[in-house]
């Protein structure tokens, strides 16, 4: 049974927080070096002391809890058995439509913030009430202030099925989902999992593998460019895939006893992920930033949200879709997300019935270009109501 | 900078030798600088494939021993990835967090040294802490991790610029993380000690110093 939820860090927590941060023993760095080998050292120290004596948590908090949230307990195929925390929003409109909105990582619930409004009241935001959407945004275990599995097995397909449990636990017969990141991997597992009732997958970042029938020779000047800009962002930008889907434990400590070492992990990847040319605060304001992060901090959830990498690389057949997704689904491509396929790369494995680029946003969308995402979603659903 | 610190000390002639980052650094040592580094002496061999020797040539055991790097590779070397690409990211948990530094160090003295899982058969808490101890005092573990970022970025080939013509000799240990064939050593390294132990791992001067000084002394006996 859904019980309201209302995030309350305890003053202690707080007051640690500001402790921990006062005495940080920070690193040093190469003479210059920006962001050449990871979070700036001077960046880090500039945010940590806002976090430290600007930023206020209970100003956030307030904030959040002024979004309707709730917990229950979700049972799926008789194996999970979780206490799912997620935001619950009714639409407003003739007939919204349920739709269940995952994040990815390094991000959490908080990712829904912007998209919530728009899609949830069109009317007061320039739209049509008959686009209108009952968005319902879980945080995925091990994330955000669900239940932290504690055994292992705990990957996209399974939190998939807790998804579509869900949803019929709120009674929905019919309903979408929409996500990127981890969301995109869990939305396609949602849609593939849940035929009969969910009817429509909308995604912010392409899933698609080069063509293994087609030899490199025969591959057109956007391909080979593709799968370049693929080799190098690989070997350059994935060593936290890498560390995280092996070692996340050991990680682990670091990450949960140093809040600077909390924030340098996440704010690397929103600085490099985003479409903000090397400069974060073009796209995020440092209470976007440390809400983000606070949420992984007082929850202590960066190592259960590291192990998803874990139990994705242990078991990629399961988490991975087994087959092609007939249910429709949508793409939103933005320029500066990190992963990149073209159209005909994503087909095979998709039913494709919205491909829509833009030309600005990068890898956090629904946070970066909320308003082109909203159309998006709109667009999308509309047929398929 | 091993070269200049020797010549400053006054020795004419000195031998070199290491293992991890230690083998590769005293390989390079002595080849530059054949006048006066008589040998290089190497507790973990870590020579590539050689030229020429594509893999329809290699045989049961080769193909065996690449088998087993690939495996390690795709398990153990993440912390290889990530000090390579993004260090200044990683040393934040790693220079506030005693018990941060500690678990990244931790997990390899174990999993590296001849243990069975049992990180205290081999070394006692004194001697993992004050290794660990001596990171966190100086806060080295950024610089130190930073080494891979260098060599991934700038320096990725294992092999040798040319074949090294000085001695050398291999101290091979059971529980090493990497282990070549004998061949593919010979192929860029004048292998004058080929020693091979039935007990040890990775870390051979704390884990077997018998058995390593013993290597040592008979490897440079003929080259004094």
């Amino acid at each position: 049974m859904p019980e309201p939820f209302k995030i309350d860090v305890a003053d202690t927590e707080i007051r640690d927080l500001k402790r921990r941060l006062a005495q940080t023993r920070w690193p040093s760095e190469v003479t210059d070096s920006g962001w050449q080998y990871g979070s700036n050292l001077a960046y880090m120290q500039e945010l940590c002391e806002y976090w430290r004596t600007g930023y206020d948590w209970r100003v956030q908090e307030t904030y959040l809890n002024r979004i309707p949230q709730f917990v229950t307990q979700v049972s799926a195929d008789g194996v999970e058995d979780y206490t799912v925390h997620y935001v619950h929003q009714e639409g407003v409109g003739p007939d919204p439509l349920p739709l269940v909105f995952t994040h990815g990582w390094p991000g959490t619930f908080y990712e829904v913030v912007k998209i919530l409004g728009p899609l949830t009241d069109p009317a007061s935001h320039g739209g049509d009430p008959a686009d209108a959407f009952t968005v319902v945004a879980p945080s995925i275990p091990g994330y955000g202030f669900s239940q932290i599995p504690t055994s292992g097995g705990f990957g996209q397909k399974r939190t998939a099925r807790l998804w579509n449990a869900l949803m019929a636990q709120l009674g929905y017969e019919q309903y979408g989902a929409q996500g990127g990141d981890w969301g995109a991997i869990v939305t396609a597992q949602v849609a593939y999992q849940d035929p009969d009732h969910c009817i429509g997958a909308q995604i912010n970042m392409p899933i698609g593998r080069p063509p293994e029938d087609k030899p490199q020779e025969e591959w057109t000047d956007q391909e080979r460019e593709v799968a370049a800009k693929m080799a190098h962002w690989q070997a350059q930008e994935t060593g936290y895939q890498a560390i995280q889907g092996t070692k996340p434990q050991t990680l682990a400590y670091g990450l949960t006893d140093s809040p600077a070492g909390l924030a340098a992990w996440i704010t690397e990847k929103w600085r490099s992920w985003s479409d903000c040319d090397g400069d974060i605060e073009k796209r995020f304001t440092k209470d976007e930033i440390l809400t983000n992060i606070s949420i992984y901090w007082f929850g202590q959830t960066i190592n259960s949200s590291t192990r998803y990498y874990y139990e994705m690389r242990q078991n990629q057949a399961e988490n991975f879709l087994p087959g092609r997704l007939e249910t429709p689904t949508g793409f939103s491509i933005f320029p500066k997300e990190i992963i990149t396929a073209p159209r005909s790369w994503c087909e095979p494995g998709y039913n494709i019935t919205q491909w829509s680029e833009h030309d600005k946003g990068g890898h956090f969308a629904a946070l970066e270009e909320p308003d082109l995402l909203v159309q998006d979603i709109r667009d999308f659903f509309r047929p398929l109501r | 900078m091993w070269v200049a610190l020797m010549s400053e000390l006054g020795f004419a002639r000195y031998g070199a030798q290491g293992g991890d980052i230690g083998a590769r650094v005293s390989a390079l040592t002595a080849y530059e600088d054949p006048a006066h580094c008589i040998g290089a002496q190497i507790n973990m061999p870590n020579s590539p494939v050689p030229a020429g020797h594509p893999e329809e040539d290699w045989s049961g055991e080769e193909r065996a021993i690449i088998a087993r790097m690939r495996e390690w590779q795709s398990k153990e070397a993440a912390y290889q990835w990530i000090q390579g690409t993004r260090p200044q990211t990683l040393s934040y948990g790693l220079t506030d967090s005693p018990a941060g530094l500690a678990a990244w160090i931790v997990e390899k003295w174990r999993s590296w040294s001849d243990c069975d899982g049992d990180i205290e058969r081999r070394f006692t808490k004194d001697e993992i802490l004050s290794n660990i101890s001596i990171y966190w005092f100086t806060r080295t573990m950024n610089s130190a991790t930073r080494y891979y970022y260098e060599r991934r970025q700038h320096d990725r080939a294992n092999a040798l610029p040319a074949p090294l013509e000085t001695p050398a000799g291999f101290s091979v240990f059971p529980k090493e993380i990497f282990g070549p064939p004998r061949q593919w050593v010979e192929a860029e390294y004048n292998v004058q000690q080929w020693s091979v132990h039935d007990r040890g791992g990775h870390f051979a001067a704390m884990e077997e110093p018998e058995l390593l000084v013993g290597d040592i002394r008979e490897f440079f006996r003929p080259l004094r």
